[in-house]
Formats: C-alpha cells, sequence, structure tokens
C-alpha cells in the first residue's frame, strides 16, 4: 500500500504574542519501512521540530496549522489526543539529544521500562520486565539483569543512550524518530549507537527518520537526505546523490565543508554567514544572502523544489545549470 | 546507612555545644542564680559564700563544662518561678506547642501541595490567578493581623470557634493532648489557621515553581513521548522530582514554624512554650530562658535528621552516598 510515514505540505507555527511565527514551511517527504532517512541543517532549521510534530509534541505555543502526516494510512493531524497518546511511543518511538537528561532520575530504569510497556499492552508487570530485559539485550547492555533496579545516574552516557533506545523499541514500533541522538556523546561512543540504531532497523523492520546537523553521520547511516533551510526542505534525494552530486548552493558548502572528505565524527564547517531567524527571513530564497551564485530573481521569488532527474532528487533554487531548469 | 547515621550524630552533637554555647553565655552575663535560689533579701557576703559554694566564682569555661555535663544528664536548672527543674516546666508546655505545629504543618501539606501543582498545571485557569493574587498579598500580611481577623470573624462575629485556650484536654501517658477531643479540636482551628497563614503562600508559591521548572525538562517531555497518561507523567514523573526541592526547606521552614509560635501562643492565650518563654522574659526566668533554647535546639536539630533521612528515600542519589 501506501508509505509508512507520508508528510504533505506540513506547516508549523508558534503563536507568538505579536502573532504567529511559521518554523515550518510546507514541507513533504515519504518514509518505506526498513528505510531511513536523515535530516540535516543548521540549529534552528526547523529539524527538531518537524520531527516532533510528527508525535504532535511541539512544545507550547507551536501548532501544526497545515498539511497532513499520514502514518499507516491514519493522519496523526486529526487524531483526538487519546489516540495520538496511544501512538506515541507504541507505534512511533523517539530518541532524545541528551540521555543525560532524558530519564528520570529518580526512577529506577525497570520502572521507566516497564510504564511504557503498560502502558501499550494488556500485561502482567513480570511480563513487562521480562519486555525490558529482552530490549535490554538488544541494544547489549551488559548486565541488564541489574540495570533494571538501578537508577539513571548509576549508568554512563553512553550506556543511558543505549537505555533511551532500549525504551524505543519495546512496543516493536514502526518509526524511530531520533533527534541528534550522538550529539552529546563522546565521538568513540557515538558510532556504537549509530551502528546500533542501523542495525536494529533491519533486525526490527523499523523505519528511521534521524536528525542530525552531522552530515557525516547522515551520510554513512542513512538511505536518503532532506537538507532544511530556515524552515524549508531545500534539496532532498538519495543519500550518495546528495553526497556525490549536491545541487543546492547551500548543500554544496555543507558538503565542500567537510574536511577531507567523509569521516565519521566531523563537524560542519562555517559556510559564511548565519541562517536567518524566522523572524527576519529575507524575501525570496532564504538563502540569497549566503549565496554566492545568485541572480536578480533570488530576491523577489522563493524558489519550488523541483525534481532535477530520474533519481528522486530535488532542490529548490533558481540557478541550477540551464539544461537542468527545464525539466 | 551506618555512616550517615554517625555523620548525622556527630553533626547533631557539634550544633547542641554552639546551642548550648549560646545558652550559657547569656546565662552567665545576665542571669542571677543566687537570686533565683534564695530571693533578694539576703545580704551580700551571704550572697558570695552561696556563689561560692555553687562554683559562680570559677572560670568561665569551668562553669561551662559543667553546664553541658548537667544538660546531658537532663538537668537543665531550676526555674526561679515555678520553684520546679526547668526541663519539667517545659514538658509539661511541649504538647500544647508541638501540637499547634503539627496541626499547622498538616494544615500547609494538605493545602499547598494540591493548589501548588493545581495551579502550576493550569497556570492560566482562573483560580490560579485567584490563588496567585492571593499568595501576593498573602506573604505580606503579618500573624498577628491574620490572627485578628480570624478572631474577630469566627470567634467574635459568627461566634463559631473558641479563639482561646486549649479547650478540654486528655492525658495520655504524661501527655495533656488536644487532639482527642472535639472541643480540643475545635479550640485548634483558630491558632493554627493562624500559624500555618504564614508558610501558605510562600509554599504554594515554591511548591508551584518548582513543578513548573520539573515540567518543562526533558525527561517529562519523554514521558510524554512514551505514550504515558496524564497522571502518570503528572503524578509520578513530576511530583516526586517537585517533593525534593520542597522536602528541604521543609526543615527550615519548621524552624520558623517554632518561632512563630511565640506570637500565635500569646495572641490565642495558647498555654505551650511560646506562651512559657514570653512569661519567662517578663519574670527574668533566665534559666528557665536558656533551657527553653536547648530544648527547642534539639527539637530542631531532631527533626532536620528526620526530614534528611525522608530526603534520602525519595532521592536515589543520597542513598548512593550514604552507603558509601
Ligand atoms: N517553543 C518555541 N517557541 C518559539 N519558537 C520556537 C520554539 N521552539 C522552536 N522554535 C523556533 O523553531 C525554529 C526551529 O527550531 P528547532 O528546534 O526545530 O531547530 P533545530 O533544527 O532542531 O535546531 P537544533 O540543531 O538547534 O536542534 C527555531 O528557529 C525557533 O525559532
Ligand atoms: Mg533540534
Amino acid at each position: 500500500m501506501g508509505h509508512l510515514l507520508e508528510v504533505r505540505n506540513l506547516e508549523v507555527k508558534f503563536a507568538l504574542r505579536f502573532g504567529d511565527l511559521t518554523a515550518i514551511d510546507n514541507i513533504s517527504f515519504t518514509l518505506d519501512k526498513k528505510e531511513k532517512l536523515g535530516l540535516v541543517g543548521e540549529s534552528g532549521a526547523g529539524k527538531s521540530v518537524t520531527g516532533f510534530s510528527i508525535i504532535n509534541l511541539i512544545s507550547k505555543p507551536g501548532y501544526i496549522s497545515g498539511g497532513s502526516i499520514l502514518f499507516e494510512d491514519r493522519d496523526l493531524s486529526k487524531l483526538s489526543t487519546g489516540e495520538m497518546r496511544k501512538l506515541r511511543g507504541h507505534r512511533i518511538s523517539m530518541i532524545f539529544q541528551d540521555p543525560m537528561m532524558t530519564l528520570n532520575p529518580v526512577l529506577t530504569i525497570g520502572t521507566q521500562m516497564t510504564e511504557t510497556v503498560l502502558a501499550h499492552m494488556k500485561v502482567s508487570k513480570s511480563d513487562a520486565m521480562d519486555i525490558a530485559l529482552e530490549k535490554l539485550k538488544k541494544v547489549y547492555i551488559p548486565s541488564p539483569e541489574k540495570r533494571l533496579f538501578q537508577y539513571p545516574h548509576e549508568c554512563s552516557g553512553g550506556m543511558r543512550q543505549r537505555i533511551v533506545i532500549a525504551i524505543a523499541l519495546l512496543t516493536n514500533p514502526s518509526l524511530i524518530v531520533a533527534d541528534e541522538p550522538t550529539t552529546a556523546l563522546d565521538v568513540t561512543i557515538q558510532a556504537g549507537i549509530m551502528d546500533l540504531l542501523q542495525e536494529l532497523c533491519t533486525t526490527e523492520d523499523m523505519g528511521l527518520i534521524l536528525i542530525t546537523h552531522d552530515l557525516a553521520v547522515v551520510s554513512q547511516v542513512t538511505d536518503k537526505i532532506a537538507v532544511m533551510y530556515a524552515g524549508r526542505i531545500i534539496e532532498t534525494g538519495p543519500t550518495e546523490e546528495i553526497v556525490n552530486n549536491p545541487r543546492h548552493p547551500y548543500t554544496k558548502g555543507l558538503i565542500n565543508s567537510l574536511p577531507g572528505g567523509l569521516q565519521a565524527g566531523s563537524r560542519l564547517a562555517q559556510i559564511p554567514g548565519m541562517m536567518p531567524t524566522l523572524t527576519d527571513i529575507p524575501d525570496g530564497c532564504a538563502f540569497n544572502p549566503r549565496c554566492t551564485i545568485n541572480g536578480p530573481i533570488c530576491l523577489e521569488k522563493l524558489p519550488e523544489l523541483r525534481v532535477l532527474d530520474g533519481k528522486n532528487h530535488s532542490a529548490a533554487c533558481h540557478m541550477l545549470e540551464n539544461d537542468q531548469r527545464d525539466k | 546507612m551506618f555512616a550517615f547515621i554517625v555523620r548525622r550524630i556527630i553533626q547533631s552533637i557539634v550544633v547542641m555545644l554552639v546551642i548550648s554555647f549560646i545558652g550559657f553565655s547569656v546565662q552567665h552575663n545576665i542571669g542571677d542564680p543566687v537570686r533565683d535560689m534564695v530571693g533578694e533579701r539576703v545580704s551580700v557576703e551571704e550572697r558570695e559564700a552561696i556563689r561560692d559554694k555553687l562554683g559562680l566564682n570559677d572560670p568561665f569555661w569551668t562553669q561551662y563544662i559543667r553546664f553541658v555535663g548537667n544538660a546531658a544528664k537532663g538537668d537543665l536548672g531550676t526555674s526561679y518561678f515555678h520553684s520546679k527543674p526547668t526541663l519539667q516546666v517545659i514538658l509539661s508546655k511541649a504538647p500544647a506547642t508541638l501540637e499547634l505545629v503539627l496541626v499547622s504543618s498538616i494544615i500547609i501539606i494538605l493545602l499547598t501541595f494540591p493548589i501548588g501543582i493545581y495551579s502550576a498545571l493550569f497556570p492560566r485557569s482562573l483560580f490560579s490567578k485567584i490563588v496567585m493574587g492571593f499568595s501576593t498579598i498573602g506573604v505580606a500580611v503579618p500573624v498577628f493581623l491574620t490572627a485578628i481577623v480570624l478572631i474577630y470573624i469566627f470567634g467574635v462575629e459568627l461566634n463559631w470557634l473558641p479563639a482561646y485556650g486549649r479547650g478540654e484536654t486528655v492525658n495520655i501517658w504524661g501527655w495533656e493532648t488536644g487532639l482527642l477531643t472535639w472541643d480540643g479540636l475545635r479550640h485548634l482551628i483558630l491558632p493554627s489557621l493562624s500559624l500555618s497563614s504564614i508558610m501558605l503562600p510562600l509554599y504554594i508559591r515554591l511548591i508551584r515553581s518548582e513543578m513548573m521548572e520539573v515540567l518543562e525538562t526533558e525527561y517529562i517531555k519523554f514521558a510524554w513521548a512514551k505514550g504515558l497518561n496524564k497522571n502518570r507523567v503528572w503524578l509520578v514523573h513530576a511530583f516526586k522530582n517537585t517533593l525534593l526541592p520542597v522536602v528541604t526547606v521543609f526543615g527550615v521552614e519548621i524552624g520558623i514554624l517554632f518561632a512563630f509560635t511565640l506570637l500565635t501562643e500569646t495572641v490565642f492565650q495558647w498555654q505551650g512554650m511560646g506562651f512559657m518563654f514570653l512569661e519567662a522574659v517578663e519574670r527574668s526566668d533566665t534559666a528557665l530562658l536558656v533551657a527553653y533554647l536547648m530544648v527547642v535546639g534539639g527539637m530542631f536539630v531532631l527533626i532536620n535528621t528526620v526530614i534528611d533521612v525522608i530526603y534520602g528515600f525519595i532521592n536515589p542519589m543520597v542513598r548512593i552516598a550514604g552507603a558509601k
């Protein structure tokens, strides 16, 4: 049938005192089972807001103002609070950035795991414990039986992120949204967590949305990439295509700024200038103040995403070479 | 746990030594034990003889050590006015004060937790706005004013509740309690409401702000993302973390409650330690004053130890530290 997840023309606004601020502007993407999508972009591009809007947990003044989110052929933006709650942590799990802050300091790991199972499945407490134990083993936690009775502060950062991943797996979800799951961790631990996520997508039959500003990580893990800039997707396509044949000047900048090709753990170097804040996005193309190839049209007209060739590769730029311009 | 207890005992001893030093210094400088014993009509020579006999001309430190030694044996001197051991006088007054503080604390806990949590969860509701308004004013209203207004409304105008004394009490193993009779309970209402009123606004604000802070944390967001229901997120995840700082502050607050019993007991003619203390000040009953200081200090140390133990039970990180 359809895709596992299909986001269509999503628009998210923040209701602020001086009016509504558009944080996500008309973005669309799809994800199939076992597929891994990377959402890349600078800080403030709207990656987290996109991720949270899927489970309808955008922080306070934010709300979905348009578009639809089809998940397993249901429109999530039309679900009631109760129906949404049943999906969260059940069919769709999230992994947060900082494992030091994600787990509740005063509850044991066992409690934090079983409560999730009990919230979604009709099983006994001891069955829930068994499930928790099984998932802890799946993420390669040493002495998992002991961990169940420990508190978060008794585990290291890498361990805690594995526990968070185990929590995400508890109910065998079909989609995991991981918001910068390795940013807060040591470089040496990052690779392990990424390998684990990748492996689990295959063994557990899950789709993965990997949110990060680290293009190097994304290029090694994901099947396709969507590059975000100021609340829009400005280029999207298969990972190989984006990495080897970037078309948008912003994406090119991102790729070129990676030192010595792609290496795990390397960070984005600076593209001159800064991404505009939502309150002062320039007219026309939001990237134009930093762009090196812009022309007069870029100051006036917002470029739409255009399909570039037969490889599902599209970019939103007026200045692509002429031969690409007529489809 | 054992190390924790040993550490607490040592800390308590140090605190008690400091209190006793202050108490003794006061007594040494302004008290006159000879007058306390024999009254005013004894000649100067005779007094000197008695002073020598009692060791009152010994060096300060010798006397202080003797004072501490006696105190450790439960001898805190003799009250000049009551002509009885001070400890006995105080212990006869203690139940009244302890019951007043206890009931006030219960009122504080029962009111502030639900109200504080509700106004953190629904800050925009009318109820929360009213509560916040009242608590802003409430912080500034002095206790005696609250007490007088309460007495005027419920004691005088409506004549619903008794406005002074403890009413009927029952003696249980030497403890005069007003908690077991209907009359005693009715007498407790106005004084304990007045006493708790000093803490209510502060506590509601504290709980509210702590809870609001906790609600913003990542682990609460993660709890939502796990699909837990409201009650689970609010009452288990958020509430337990709110409790930690609140419990710590409660130790200090109880000390303040004790201090305010002086005022409350006077206004309500409540025959407790606070009332006794002010009488002792009027009568220059120094020995009794110092004994009061020691006893209240001791209670304070004890209560704070209990609170630390409770804190250790809620906070897993403390438990680990104590186990080392
Ligand atoms: N609670 C909020 N109130 C108002 N605006 C918000 C709020 N949360 C996010 N925004 C706006 O949405 C934009 C996108 O934020 P988002 O957190 O999605 O960025 P991000 O791409 O995840 O960046 P980062 O790499 O820093 O996590 C931000 O520029 C910010 O202005
Ligand atoms: Mg983010």
